[in-house]
């Protein structure tokens, strides 16, 4: 009786105070969508009114057909998926099973693995290229997605491994304990009963193994010469050195490279809250 | 066997098996007959499963991280590194020179310069986009209409790739024809140079890495308020607290372990958060905007001659820097009672 009386009386707001509270929110909002969307409408615009700030007067896709057909965007768009793809699968896997061995088990080397993976963030990528580079061209890797991959794993996998750790350990250890009473190995019990309970934590793990590897501009501009190599976000930056800044051209690229960043995004997000908490509660 | 041996060192969550490991590690070491084996058997379940990750970051850090702690010892430039110029190999011919380019980095005023801009880089981004994150956060955690749609809006900035983002704002800045500038005009203000002027220069690019923050700091309080269970306010309600001591007594304290990880992690990010300035302003106007990372990038990359030895030792100098402050910080956590 009580408790439902506090509650209506917290849901009951003033008019006042509900309008503030939207007031905030919508100017946050928009303040949040602003940039994004000011970049599509001008990638709508001729060429010669990229910098106009009227809205579109007569929308165009000049901008779009000139980066589909006269650029190597489609070739940057394969080599983009492709790093992306196993990038994103061999990162959810690693940092899943080391989170999971982290939060389960009690073993030697467990507090420097966990320094470890909070130093490897600190060290400044801008000097790591130049050794990088080096072992690339000993392994005979440049210009290979091979490079970029496991690259991309060592950025990503660290936070990924802190964050599913946390995941893992709101999972009962009970579960565990259960699938190892009916005889499966701690493999076994990872993979067929951790695993598919943890599928936001893996959600936000793809996520931003995803975006980690689709937005990098520094190791793909470095390591991967020639023009057919590079991956969308390298390639992008071409667009201002070559074509003598074309900005139309790349708010046109810019836009098609946020689109599958977006998508995903939207798959990811009705887990994100939940698995990002996790993470951040118990690491 | 081995599982039943493993799973009595596995007790109920992680946090405060501090005590249990310490024990655990003790009795291995009693036994020193076989201890490795003993250990082997034990462990290799849990050393299979990181055995990846400690491959692939020893591969790709480990070696990079020493030789760069090696060049930092050097004085190794473009001029007398291993290098080939058509088919003549010519040796490398630099010298080890101990702690001498630390010493000057220290003497260098450009380095203290640098360092308290880092500082007040980094202070400023994490506090605002932490308070704003925090702030949003809790009124998104509230009964309103159309809470979905704001939550996705909000957190967009983030599902933008961040160098298309600051693309954006670039073109948002640009002095001459941006938007911004077109709004301030039609009020009667002058054209603002946003990122042409040292101290527009630096309150831009807090801004832009404000705007790239407050997505994950967002997320990640939203969750952590999410799990402070509604019976606590309620009773404090009951019992007549005002909003802002159940803000201050039940949503801070609540919020404590989020907060502690995601101010570490957004900390280390922001100090070395190299593509928000680089692709904004390059360092520039001069080096008002340049941080330790930037300024490390330009001595091995644009100034000539290439100064290899620099930017390794200005390195190795962030990476002490970071590594004081998280112990630092972890231990005062300690203190308070929560360890990782």
């Amino acid at each position: 009786m009580a408790a439902t009386k506090t509650r209506s009386q917290r849901n009951r707001r003033s008019p006042l105070a509900s309008f503030g509270l939207h007031l905030t929110l919508l100017i946050a909002s928009a303040v949040a969508v602003f940039p994004p969307l000011w970049l599509l409408v001008t990638s709508f615009k001729p060429k010669s009114e990229a910098f106009s700030t009227d809205i579109v007067k007569d929308p165009t896709l000049t901008n779009y057909r000139y980066v589909l057909n006269d650029t190597e965007f489609l070739t940057w768009l394969g080599n983009s998926l492709f790093v992306v793809a196993i990038t994103t699968v061999l990162g959810v896997f690693i940092a899943a099973t080391t989170g999971y061995a982290v939060s389960r088990f009690r073993f030697p080397g467990m507090r420097p693995l966990m320094w470890l993976l909070l130093v490897t963030q600190m060290f400044p990528m801008a000097i790591l290229i130049v050794p990088l580079y080096n072992i690339m061209s000993t392994l005979g890797w440049l210009n290979q997605p091979i490079s970029l991959i496991v690259t991309y794993l060592t950025v990503a996998v660290p936070f990924c491994a802190w964050m599913m750790k946390g995941f893992f350990d709101t999972i009962p250890v009970e579960i565990d304990e259960s699938g190892r009473v009916d005889g499966l190995n701690p493999f076994g019990t990872f993979w067929r009963l951790i695993v598919p309970l943890a599928r936001p934590g893996l959600a936000v793990t793809a996520f931003y193994t995803f975006i980690t590897a689709w937005a990098e501009v520094a190791y793909a501009s470095a390591f991967m010469t020639g023009e057919q190599n590079l991956t969308l976000a390298a390639g992008l930056q071409t667009f201002v050195n070559q074509y003598s800044s074309n900005w139309g051209a790349m708010t046109a690229a810019a836009v098609m490279i946020a689109v599958p960043a977006a998508l995903v995004f939207s798959w990811a997000q009705r887990h994100l809250v939940a698995g990002l908490t996790a993470g951040a509660t118990k690491s | 066997m081995t599982v039943d041996a493993r799973q009595s060192a596995d007790p109920a969550g992680g946090m405060d098996s501090t005590p249990g490991r310490a024990v655990k590690a003790d009795t291995t070491r009693t036994r020193t007959p076989g201890r490795i084996r003993r250990a082997l058997a034990t462990h290799w379940y849990a050393w299979a499963m990181v055995a990846p990750v400690v491959i692939v970051i020893g591969v790709i850090i480990g070696y990079p991280l020493g030789r760069g702690i090696y060049l930092s010892l050097t004085n190794a430039d473009e001029a007398n590194v291993e290098r080939n110029i058509g088919v003549n190999h010519i040796p490398a011919t630099y010298d080890f020179v101990g702690l001498d380019n630390f010493t000057a980095i220290l003497k260098d005023e450009v380095f203290w310069d640098r360092l308290g801009w880092t500082v007040t880089w980094t202070v400023s981004c994490v506090a605002v986009s932490f308070a704003l994150g925090l702030g949003l956060a809790v009124l998104l955690n509230r009964q309103i209409k159309g809470r979905a749609i704001y939550r996705s809006l909000l957190i967009l900035p983030w599902a933008v790739p961040a160098f298309v983002s600051v693309f954006a704002w670039r073109l948002l800045f640009n002095e001459k024809n941006g938007i911004l500038n077109k709004i301030l005009d039609g009020g009667g203000i002058d054209a603002v140079p946003w990122l042409n002027d040292p101290t527009l220069a630096k309150f831009s690019v807090i801004a832009v890495n404000i705007w790239l923050g407050v997505p994950f700091m967002l997320v990640a309080l939203l969750g952590g308020l999410q799990s402070i269970p509604g019976e606590l306010y309620e009773a404090a309600e009951m019992d007549g607290a005002s909003p802002w001591q159940r803000f201050r007594h039940i949503t801070l304290p609540g919020l404590r372990s989020v907060s502690s990880t995601v101010i570490l992690l957004s900390t280390i990010w922001t100090f070395n958060m190299f593509p928000v300035i680089f692709l904004l302003t390059r360092g520039g106007p001069g080096d008002s905007t340049e941080i330790l990372v930037t300024y490390a990038y330009r001595l091995s990359f644009v100034n000539s001659p290439r100064d290899f030895a620099g930017a390794s030792a200005w390195g190795v100098m962030i990476l002490l820097i970071l590594l004081a402050f998280a112990t630092v910080y972890r231990r005062s956590l300690r203190k308070q009672g929560e360890v990782w």
